[in-house]
């Protein structure tokens, strides 16, 4: 089996495509949540999508997406070290609206879900950076602990950590916000 | 356990990351404590409120175009006839000489896959079946000497604790029809088996890095032994246990 893509031509660049843009939502939520707005995740995950396609011929195979969150990861901090205003530009409003109400939700209760993941979408972008990452790797895109590891280039250990005070620090921000328990 | 490791590994336990001897341990110790019983519902009940479905964004059409936009198009898939027809000619005369060796290679790479199957069964079933353990010992003078009699050859076995790889003892096992010797460690809360299978008159084979359902393999020869450590944990940490041990051999 071909292993990565040395060959940048037509036919790498379609093996690329075919592999790499079933992920495009995915790449996509975590540049929103790492950029906190809308037209700097664009730009990110566009140069992503190339410097991946440069490098197509150092991926060994396997899951292609940690593979891709950890060149996302790294355009996105390259962003920000190049400008620093980024780091304290307010959040954008959320646009991008998901399809809600699951079968069965009557309109009230089609609204308070809308309500919390709102909510939920807020809090989860005030986290501090390396929290927000691990929370939107693992609840958000289900990688496994391994796969974050290598995502954010740290041991397991260290996911497991920030993981568990990244839902502390989640769920006393939900109390705060709600003003109660946590009861879905 | 106490009820500060039972909070950070009940994390692992919602996230299925832990083995089965693990799970047990947590949810063993979160029976027997209201506190971490109640941590461990305020984390599912926070859980309920991530429907990942409500916390995605979807790529707008107008990014998706423009990436596509940036990539090389595809290579023209028109090919000329005369190209067909050398190709096809080379390709029945190539063919006839290659068959053989082919053949051979497609053989040996099934039978290794298969190998490589047949370990990872063998990791899996030993966390699955309390059957992780024969022998339960952290001392390597222990450990090795219960083998004989049950293997041909004794197998390697080094103490790495040292080295943060704790021997947890030995236990016999198959792979390929055939009993083979597992000696397993502990990395953290992540177990690893190190098969060693007898095979006279192979000598030095440098190890390989092989990963299949989520687990990494490294598999070595070393003294006419073959080795496969198996784990979950990441491929650097099991190349750095594999390193450890045959520097542990040596001394």
């Amino acid at each position: 089996m071909m292993v990565g893509g040395a060959d940048l031509s037509g036919g790498g660049a379609e093996r690329f495509k075919a592999l790499a843009l079933p992920h495009l939502d995915d790449i996509y939520t975590l540049a929103r949540y790492i950029m906190r707005s809308a037209s700097d995740a664009d730009d990110a995950v566009q140069e992503c999508y190339l410097r991946a396609f440069r490098h197509f011929d150092t991926f060994r195979g396997g899951p292609i997406k940690p593979w891709l969150f950890a060149i996302l990861r790294n355009v996105c901090h390259a962003a920000y070290a190049g400008n620093a205003r980024l780091v304290f530009k307010a959040e954008e409003e959320v646009q991008a609206k998901p399809v809600w109400g699951e079968d069965g939700d009557t309109p009230e209760q089609a609204m308070l879900r809308r309500h919390d993941s709102d909510t939920m979408r807020r809090l989860i972008g005030e986290l501090p950076a390396e929290f927000r990452e691990v929370i939107v790797l693992r609840e958000i895109n289900d990688l496994s602990y391994r796969d974050i590891a290598i995502v954010i280039e740290a041991p397991i250990g260290t996911v497991m950590s920030r993981l568990a005070r990244a839902r502390g620090m989640l769920r006393a921000a939900w109390i705060a916000a709600e003003g109660g328990g946590v009861s879905p | 356990m106490n009820c500060d490791e039972a909070s950070v590994l009940m994390h692992a336990l919602i996230d299925g990351e832990l083995d089965a001897g693990h799970a047990r341990e947590v949810e063993a110790h979160i029976v027997g404590c209201p506190d971490c019983a109640a941590r461990l519902r305020e984390l599912q009940d926070l859980r309920k409120l991530m429907t990942p479905a409500n916390l995605r964004y979807a790529a707008p059409a107008s990014l998706r175009a423009r990436i596509e936009g940036k990539l090389p198009a595809p290579a023209a898939a028109v090919t000329s006839r005369r190209s067909v027809i050398k190709g096809f000619a080379f390709g029945a005369g190539a063919s006839a000489l290659a068959a053989s060796g082919l053949l051979l290679m497609v053989m040996r790479g099934d039978e290794q896959k298969r190998i490589l199957e047949e370990v990872v069964s063998a990791h899996l079933r030993s966390l699955q079946a309390q059957h992780l353990i024969d022998v339960q010992s952290s001392d390597q003078h222990t450990v090795k000497p219960w083998f004989n009699g049950r293997l041909d050859a004794a197998p390697p076995v080094a103490d790495l604790t040292a080295q943060g790889f704790t021997l947890l003892g030995g236990r016999l096992d198959y792979v390929d029809a055939k009993p083979v010797a597992a000696i397993v460690y502990r990395r953290r809360v992540h177990i690893i088996n190190l098969f060693c299978a007898p095979a006279p008159g192979s000598g030095h084979r440098g190890a390989v890095m092989e990963s299949l359902h989520g687990f990494n393999v490294r598999r070595w020869s070393e003294n006419g032994i073959n080795l496969w450590a198996v784990s979950d944990i990441n491929a650097d940490e099991l190349t750095e246990f594999g390193e450890k041990f045959e520097v542990a051999l040596k001394q």
